[in-house]
């Protein structure tokens, strides 16, 4: 059975996420996307536009509004009704645990938007891992270089080598049951404020 | 009782000052008392809240009175089954306008002050004004549609003769927006919930015109709403949640913890908003243009009254509303609906072994106290009212066929 395109409209204040869940739809064969990162004037683009499909963040506290007009305003000419079906409790949950939303035409079979959906869960999902593993990365160069600079502050101060100030850092994280970073932290912070200069 | 097992529960809420009971069970120990803990959890929209309590994230959670009626009669865009066991307090909503738009009600007379009656004739003589010059009406805000900030405003509107469907435009903002909105001329005002009133003041973007108070003296706000799933399946759970929020909401009202509360809420993890813009209204002493402070009697009460006591007949005046513009469908099975969206039952139950004084009745006549009364209750001492709407109309829940036909719209 051939369908016409399906147009889907994405909200999402990130940037970056809404590209990629453009380029997710795009792959999926969907070419009628559009991206909005501001929701000023909303109505009056979903009245021209008049997607079939609307993706938005959770973290959007536009929500309240963008429902309200679905319930409430002349301006959006199709009714739209929450994207799931009702009985599809799983979606739901995934959907939510993925910090996405959606709402459909009312009336489009379940089955053409699902996939939908599910794509834009798993980007969703994929985004926040992708964040996640950002965020560890930075931690560890931030921890790393604070290592260095413990093990200088040994050095210079007890006259010692490398190799044995990092040992010196590890023995003490040992004995107090500490990570390497915390240690190393605070004899920066420690002497920091022996010696403003250093 | 430490020691016991706690009951884990995790509730969400949105920044606004009636998060203040479910705050302080947490912060001041009312909650480890009875032996449940409880997390909180901030979100940023109504329509989420909705959403983690229809997926199980949250048990509870603070909400707007009018949400779980609207629930209940399956008006929510994702199916959601909770009850309103507690109400979160009294009152605590303003109206606020654009400077723009207190400069013209100035030129239309003395300053009103906060008085709903006076500054509604104004209003009205300035919409018809505005709309005999101008194509685009001017727009108010509210945080949802479901929400008593939305009834209230087109109660107030309505009686002073202005149609909030067809003089003015009513649209939806989110609460920490609105300030933004009114100061761009997005908006030229709107109703919200404390602080976001004061703050619009204090940014110079707008001035209080009047109260939820004014409109209607201690009338309903936000609920805590509770799983249906989880209120049958955990009753003890559920009636200990309630001892330690009526225990807070007690602490919430005594005016000698009025500053402490307000250095909570100011947390970022809470409402994040500077205490100078929350004790305010906690003192019932707003600000509500440049440096004029008015004293308001019962602007939020979180105690005191029954503010806590969940009357079918505060839901029931919501279904009426919802009705009177078209938001749900009269008829007699949806008006018992409505009134059993409110527990009064599941209160009573909890609260009466505290030896407190709890409402012998589960509804009562809204609008018919001018002044305090004593009232039914468990042990006598219950004091209610006064409770009128401005323009002196009474709601008797019995007769809300005949209410609902004689509303105006």
């Amino acid at each position: 059975m051939c369908h016409a395109q399906l147009s889907v409209l994405v909200i999402d204040e990130n940037q970056i996420r809404a590209s990629i869940i453009e380029a997710g739809l795009r792959d999926a064969g969907h070419d009628q996307v559009t991206l909005v990162k501001d929701v000023n004037g909303i109505a009056q683009r979903i009245g021209d536009l008049e997607p079939d499909v609307i993706v938005i963040d959770l973290e959007n506290p536009n929500r309240d509004m963008l429902e309200s007009m679905f319930q409430l305003s002349r301006a959006v000419k199709r009714p739209i009704a929450m994207f799931v079906d009702r009985s599809d409790q799983a979606s739901i949950e995934a959907a939510v645990e993925a910090g996405v939303s959606a709402y459909v035409v009312d009336g489009l079979r379940q089955e053409r938007v699902k996939s939908i959906l599910d794509m834009a869960i798993s980007r969703f999902n994929a985004f926040s891992r992708m964040e996640r593993e950002l965020d560890a990365a930075r931690n560890e160069l931030a921890e790393r270089k604070l290592i260095e600079r413990a093990k200088g502050i040994l050095m210079r101060t007890k006259g010692i080598g490398e190799d044995e100030a990092h040992a010196l850092l590890r023995k003490t994280a040992m004995n107090q049951n500490r990570r390497l970073s915390e240690i190393a932290q605070s004899l920066v912070t420690a002497s920091c404020l022996l010696d403003p200069e250093s | 009782m430490p020691g016991a097992d706690l009951y884990e529960i995790r509730a969400g809420f949105l920044p606004l000052l009636d998060s203040a009971i479910l705050v302080v069970a947490r912060e001041k120990g009312f909650a480890k008392a009875e032996a449940i803990d409880l997390t909180l959890i901030r979100e940023n929209s109504w329509a989420n809240i909705r959403d983690r309590m229809a997926v199980g994230h949250f048990q509870m959670a603070h909400m707007l009175g009018p949400m779980p009626i609207a629930a209940c009669l399956g008006l929510t865009p994702l199916q959601l089954d909770v009850v309103a066991p507690m109400a979160l307090g009294l009152g605590g909503n303003a109206v606020t306008v654009s400077r723009r738009l207190a400069d013209e009600l100035a030129q239309d007379g003395d300053p009103g002050g906060l008085d709903a009656t006076m500054n509604i004739k104004r209003l009205a003589r300035v919409v018809r004004r505005h709309n005999a010059e101008h194509e685009l009406p001017l727009s108010f805000a509210v945080v949802h549609p479901f929400s008593a900030h939305n009834y209230d405003l087109r109660y107030w509107l309505a009686a002073g003769g202005i149609d909030p469907e067809q003089d003015v435009r009513i649209v939806v903002v989110p609460p920490p927006l609105m300030a933004d909105a009114l100061n761009s001329g997005q908006i030229d005002g709107f109703c919200v919930g404390e602080p976001w009133n004061s703050l619009a003041v204090k940014l110079g973007a707008g001035v209080i015109v009047t109260t939820k108070s004014a409109i209607w003296r201690s009338s309903p706000e936000k609920v805590l709403a509770v799983s249906a799933t989880f209120a049958a399946d955990q009753p003890s759970a559920v009636a200990a949640v309630l001892r330690a929020l009526y225990r807070s909401a007690e602490w919430c009202g005594n005016p000698e913890n009025h500053e402490e509360l307000a250095v909570l809420l100011a947390r970022k993890e809470y409402v994040g908003q500077d205490q100078a813009v929350i004790l305010p209204a906690l003192q019932g002493k707003l600000r509500y243009q440049d440096d004029e402070v008015a004293t308001v009697q019962d602007f939020f009460v979180p105690f005191d009254k029954a503010a806590t006591f969940p009357w079918q007949s505060h839901a029931l005046w919501f279904y009426s509303q919802m009705v009177r513009w078209g938001h749900a469908v009269w008829d007699p099975d949806s008006v018992e609906r409505a009134a059993q969206a409110y527990r009064p039952d599941l209160y009573r139950a909890a609260i009466a072994p505290l030896g407190a004084a709890v409402p012998a009745a589960n509804a009562k006549v809204e609008g018919a106290l001018k002044t305090p009364m004593h009232a039914g209750s468990s042990d006598g001492s219950l004091i209610l009212g006064p409770d009128g709407f401005f323009d002196d109309r009474v709601f008797d829940p019995e007769q809300i066929e005949t209410y609902v036909r004689e509303q105006q719209v």
